[in-house]
């Protein structure tokens, strides 16, 4: 069985049939299980890199854990955040703004 | 509690990958997140019909990097004490069981399994996270809800007190009972693994309270400010039963040994829409009965 071949719903090819998938009811673990949920948003976490001290607060508070350390930085996944603005509200020196997501 | 660790003390890897069905804001979610961090990767879960279901996904999706085993609604303790009899024959010793429920079921509907598995002291850490309402169905009355809370089958705000299962799960004689508060995820995590590591071999319970903007009528923004006032006003302790004894830990015993000053309940209450019926002479009773308490805990531990 090819490993790729049961992936999740949104990126089954057209030719598997419902009927090709495991009789087990065995679910794939992936990221974006629901979709992007990045587009629930109504406003959008920025982080200013010159405030931010990477005490890492947000990174603890954030549920969907979309806050990410890369090269002593810190990043939002705006993918999958949903745009609670816990991280905004808790940031210790306001590094975090919040901007109206546009269409 | 030995010494508190920092954020940067946490394992980075994450079980819980991004993009769940948990509504924005959701407590459960980050309580889950530090949660299963703490027992790692060798973990097998099993979880009851709660939002906790909802955030794992619907098949042939998952959103939780680990082996989970959906069950009925009271079935979450016996369907753990399956899986660690399985692993027993199996002869795989290393491997920690999970039972994740809400508190509709753990207080209302899954009581009888759980407190069969404790009384069992089947080797599984249970843990109940309690957002005092079904609110996976849309918010519906349950045994943890509290009193003057607003639920749809309360629309005029719950007349009876809630029911106090860390208290019920102690009575049981299991050897690690703790309540942990979502909003402070690296106590959390310390409970967690505290119990996975010092308590082996029995059943273990952690009663998580966590904060529900939808249900519970706040802003997603403030989860944070919502579920601190809960500990800092006192209504809902953190506290350590270890063997049977009794101890206070993180704000809680800070607020004890008067190092922090107890907030006054109103402001938690009144921070949230499902209070709104609930009157000012009630409050002032509740304050009362909260003074008592922490009175009580004063003269056992100050």
């Amino acid at each position: 069985m090819e490993k790729n071949k049961y992936k999740p719903w949104r990126s089954i090819p057209d030719d598997i049939r419902f009927e090709d998938l495991p009789t087990c009811p065995l679910a794939i673990s992936d990221k974006g299980s629901i979709g992007n949920t990045g587009e629930w948003r109504t406003f959008r976490p920025v982080i200013n890199k010159e405030k931010c001290t990477k005490c890492m607060t947000c990174w603890t508070y954030c549920p969907e854990g979309v806050i990410y350390e890369d090269n002593d930085e810190l990043f939002i996944d705006y993918t999958y955040c949903k745009g609670c603005l816990i991280c905004y509200s808790e940031c210790p020196v306001n590094a975090i703004e919040k901007v109206r997501e546009e269409i | 509690m030995s010494k508190i660790l920092k954020p940067k003390d946490i394992p980075e890897e994450e079980f819980i990958l991004s993009g769940t069905r948990a509504c924005s804001g959701c407590g459960l979610s980050l309580a889950y997140r530090f949660a299963l961090k703490a027992l790692g990767k060798n973990t097998i879960i099993t979880v009851p019909a709660s939002c906790s279901t909802v955030l794992h996904g619907m098949y042939p999706c998952a959103a939780v990097n680990l082996p989970m085993l959906n069950t009925a609604f009271e079935s979450t303790g016996a369907s753990a004490s399956g899986i660690r009899a399985a692993l027993n024959i199996l002869g795989k010793k290393d491997i920690t069981v999970l039972a994740w429920a809400g508190d509709g079921g753990t207080t209302d509907i899954g009581i009888q399994s759980l407190s069969g598995a404790a009384e069992r002291g089947t080797d599984i850490i249970y843990a109940c996270y309690d957002n005092e309402a079904y609110m996976n169905t849309g918010t519906q009355r349950s045994g943890s809800t509290p009193f003057g809370a607003y639920t749809t089958t309360t629309p005029s705000g719950k007349k009876q007190r809630r029911k106090n299962m860390p208290k019920i799960m102690a009575a049981h004689g299991i050897p690690y009972v703790a309540t942990a508060n979502a909003v402070y995820p690296i106590d959390l995590f310390q409970k967690f693994r505290r119990a996975k590591d010092e308590f082996k071999g029995d059943t273990r319970y952690i009663h998580i309270f966590s904060p529900c903007p939808p249900g519970w009528g706040f802003e997603p923004q403030d989860l944070i400010k919502i579920g601190k006032l809960g500990t800092e006003t006192g209504i809902w302790d953190l506290y350590e039963i270890i063997n049977g004894k009794f101890t206070l830990n993180n704000i809680t015993m800070k607020i004890v040994q008067g190092k922090i000053k107890r907030k006054p309940v109103v402001d938690y209450f009144r921070a949230q829409k499902r209070f709104n019926t609930l009157s000012n002479n009630a409050i002032r009773r509740i304050q009362e009965e909260i003074d008592k308490k922490f009175q009580e805990y004063e003269n056992s531990f100050a």
